[in-house]
């Protein structure tokens, strides 16, 4: 048989075409199509901080850890508190000693000591995910592994994840990292297990203060919603867009 | 360390001040590499079309050579990657679920689109000589020259013409491809500047300036390389002829080499005058503006990496250079040190972004120091440490020696399409 090199191109355009021709009726289907068409549309989860109320026991990081299964003594935390002490120099000392899990037992922070009638004002702050509404580390996430349920929260798929650590670097609130165990992206999730089931999450029930509340936002007479709405909240850095969906009462404008 | 406390990133992360709890270096010295990797690929396929598309015809010999590196250093563009993931064994999922509003999700479909135009470029100039080598090698006794020759069979892929026709027609494809190349080489590069410049949590990197500053370090970078490792073989070879004797033969490959040399300087100098302009532009933009990340920018860039930037990559790893290569009567001792210097300092610039902009938390408050795992004692301190950035290193020149010894890049008296 001879085949001049410019049949055996036209011939293989050919083929390739009419194999791809199938394809034609394939589809994309973005996460939300596929498996991450879970939740209720009518529900729009959202929490509640109220910094006033939070004594910085760190119960809510214990329960969480145990709850989500994060190894319980690895500096990794899906939530955690943060300790602000503002002395009188307008100096303003942070820390969060292994996510503040154990309680802010010791003065000193981070080794410095700190004279109480030097403190101009101090307040603890909890951290979690903000469940965005335009949330960063889905839109950079390579393999759709991170995705946003119907009612608001991002969930991660453990068994898609491949570890590019893109997430961890395009949130602005740093509460991503690597499970130690699982080698995956890893961040707060409301305890979706626990709130699809009709449950508090872990740190919401932990909490002896009720420091921390959920609700659903779309519910105007939800008791959460109307504080949002009728009492002054603010969010976390509001600069990114991301549309944070954790609310705080009586956030100082120290917090970072 | 029980298994379950090993924390990603926690091995070589040092923290200052107020850090929060999760925040570690998780782009370490691999993504530094990407790159680097990318930049030296995209790069030496730019040199090569100087030639095959502008008809800068006293590129052609560095421009072929060039041409067959791109190809030893691509596949080590992704090779960083890999070390870099968590989950290498799920590497392909971004072909599979092509999550598109990511960066990097792409990646796959243009490093293979790439590869595509590079080989079949290869092909098309290299065909005439494949033939050449099936008729030469017929009937030669041995059995590595009959490997050879199916070797050369396969890589023919048929089409043994060679009259003057398809010769045309060979040179008309190498041409357009090479074309078509440029900007795919453009973007394979410059989008790995916009997976740096399009994340806005990152104060230093969010920059729509990241993708050209990426492009134009990236071709003074693959320019560098080539010229260097062009001098050593040419060096190399030149060697060997004065040890046989051949000293006039000797003689005539280092003109042609500093010929060559002195002529590919004068677009390298091009390009890294662009790339520092851009660069001094961003910082300048930066101080200016004055955001609210730039108390911490500044503390770190004047401050922390100091040395790392103005001194290492600023000063000695571009003006030095670029002094070294303005003077008057170059020679190729003094361009080798410039060039060495060039590819360091491209190689600080990659670090500074990388490393440096994870060198402040996102807090504000604090900082992190990347502790570089120099002697590995886990699998994670070799792929993340010195010696899997070393091996990334050494790859591309064991593949370009092996790709040498069937399609000769550097032979002066090889016919090619």
């Amino acid at each position: 048989m001879k085949c001049s090199r410019r049949d055996f191109m036209k011939q293989s355009l050919a083929g390739a075409a009419t194999a791809a021709l199938p394809a034609c009726t394939a589809a994309f289907l973005g996460p939300r199509d596929a498996g991450a068409n879970v939740g209720d549309a009518n529900v729009r989860w959202g929490f509640l901080v109220d910094t006033e109320k939070c004594v910085g026991c760190g119960l809510c990081v214990k329960a969480c850890k145990i709850e989500n299964d994060i190894p319980f003594d690895s500096p990794v935390t899906r939530t955690w508190v943060e300790r602000y002490v503002v002395t009188k120099d307008g100096e303003t000392h942070i820390d969060s000693p292994l996510g503040g899990r154990d309680g802010f037992i010791d003065d000193k922070i981070r080794g410095e000591e700190i004279e109480p009638d030097d403190i101009a004002k101090a307040f603890f702050v909890p951290k979690l995910c903000n469940q965005c509404e335009n949330p960063p580390c889905v839109q950079v996430c390579p393999v759709g592994a991170t995705y946003q349920t119907n009612d608001g929260v991002v969930l991660v798929d453990r068994k898609w994840c491949i570890g590019c650590g893109y997430c961890i670097m395009a949130c602005p609130y740093g509460v991503r990292f690597f499970h130690p165990v699982h080698k995956t992206a890893e961040k707060c999730n409301f305890c979706y297990h626990r709130i699809s089931q009709g449950l508090e999450a872990a740190c919401v029930q932990a909490c002896p203060f009720e420091a921390r509340r959920m609700g659903n936002l779309n519910d105007p007479d939800d008791p959460v919603t109307k504080v949002i709405s009728t009492e002054r909240v603010n969010v976390l850095k509001d600069e990114y867009g991301t549309k944070p969906r954790v609310f705080y009462l009586g956030l100082d404008e120290k917090v970072r | 360390m029980p298994a379950d406390l090993v924390v990603h990133g926690a091995e070589w992360t040092v923290k200052e001040l107020f850090v929060y709890p999760n925040e570690f270096i998780y782009w370490s010295i691999q993504i530094v590499m990407y790159p680097y990797m990318t930049g030296l690929v995209a790069g030496a396929f730019v040199l090569s079309s100087l030639y095959h598309v502008f008809g800068q015809k006293e590129l052609k010999h560095i421009a072929q050579f060039s041409l067959v590196f791109s190809l030893a250093l691509l596949p080590v563009a992704a090779m960083p990657l890999l070390l870099h993931l968590q989950h290498p064994a799920r590497a392909a999922n971004p072909m599979l679920t092509p999550h598109f509003t990511s960066a990097i999700a792409a990646f796959g479909i243009v490093i293979s689109v790439y590869a595509m135009i590079v080989l079949s470029e290869i092909w098309f100039v290299y065909r005439r000589y494949f033939v050449a080598q099936v008729e030469v090698l017929r009937g030669q006794p041995g059995f590595s020259n009959a490997f050879r020759r199916t070797v050369y069979r396969v890589l023919t892929l048929g089409a043994y013409e060679v009259d003057d026709a398809a010769l045309a027609a060979d040179r008309k494809a190498a041409t357009v491809l090479a074309a078509i190349g440029i900007p795919v080489a453009c973007f394979l590069h410059g989008y790995a500047g916009f997976i740096f410049g399009s994340v806005k949590a990152n104060a230093l990197w969010m920059s729509p300036l990241m993708p050209v500053i990426f492009i134009m370090s990236a071709v003074v970078s693959g320019i560098a390389l080539c010229m260097l490792t062009y001098i050593v073989i040419m060096e190399w070879q030149a060697f060997r002829s004065r040890r046989r004797g051949g000293q006039s033969k000797a003689s005539e490959i280092r003109g042609v080499e500093t010929e060559v040399i002195g002529k590919t300087t004068r677009y390298l100098i091009g390009f890294l005058v662009a790339a520092i302009s851009l660069e001094m532009l961003d910082l300048i933009f930066r101080g200016y503006t004055a955001m609210k990340s730039w108390d911490i920018l500044r503390s770190v860039m004047y401050g922390k990496d100091f040395f790392n930037i103005f001194i290492l990559q600023f000063t000695l790893g571009t003006f030095v250079p670029f002094i070294l290569l303005l003077l008057p009567r170059l020679t190729i001792r003094r361009t080798v040190v410039a060039l060495l210097l060039v590819l360091f300092g491209v190689f600080m610039m990659r670090w500074n972004v990388v490393i440096g902009g994870q060198a402040f938390s996102l807090s504000f408050a604090g900082y992190m120091h990347y502790e570089i795992p120099l002697i590995p004692h886990s699998l994670e301190t070799f792929k993340e440490g010195l010696f899997g950035a070393l091996l990334v290193i050494v790859t591309p020149f064991v593949l370009l020696y092996i790709i040498n010894r069937y399609v000769p890049s550097l032979r002066r008296d090889v016919e090619t399409g």
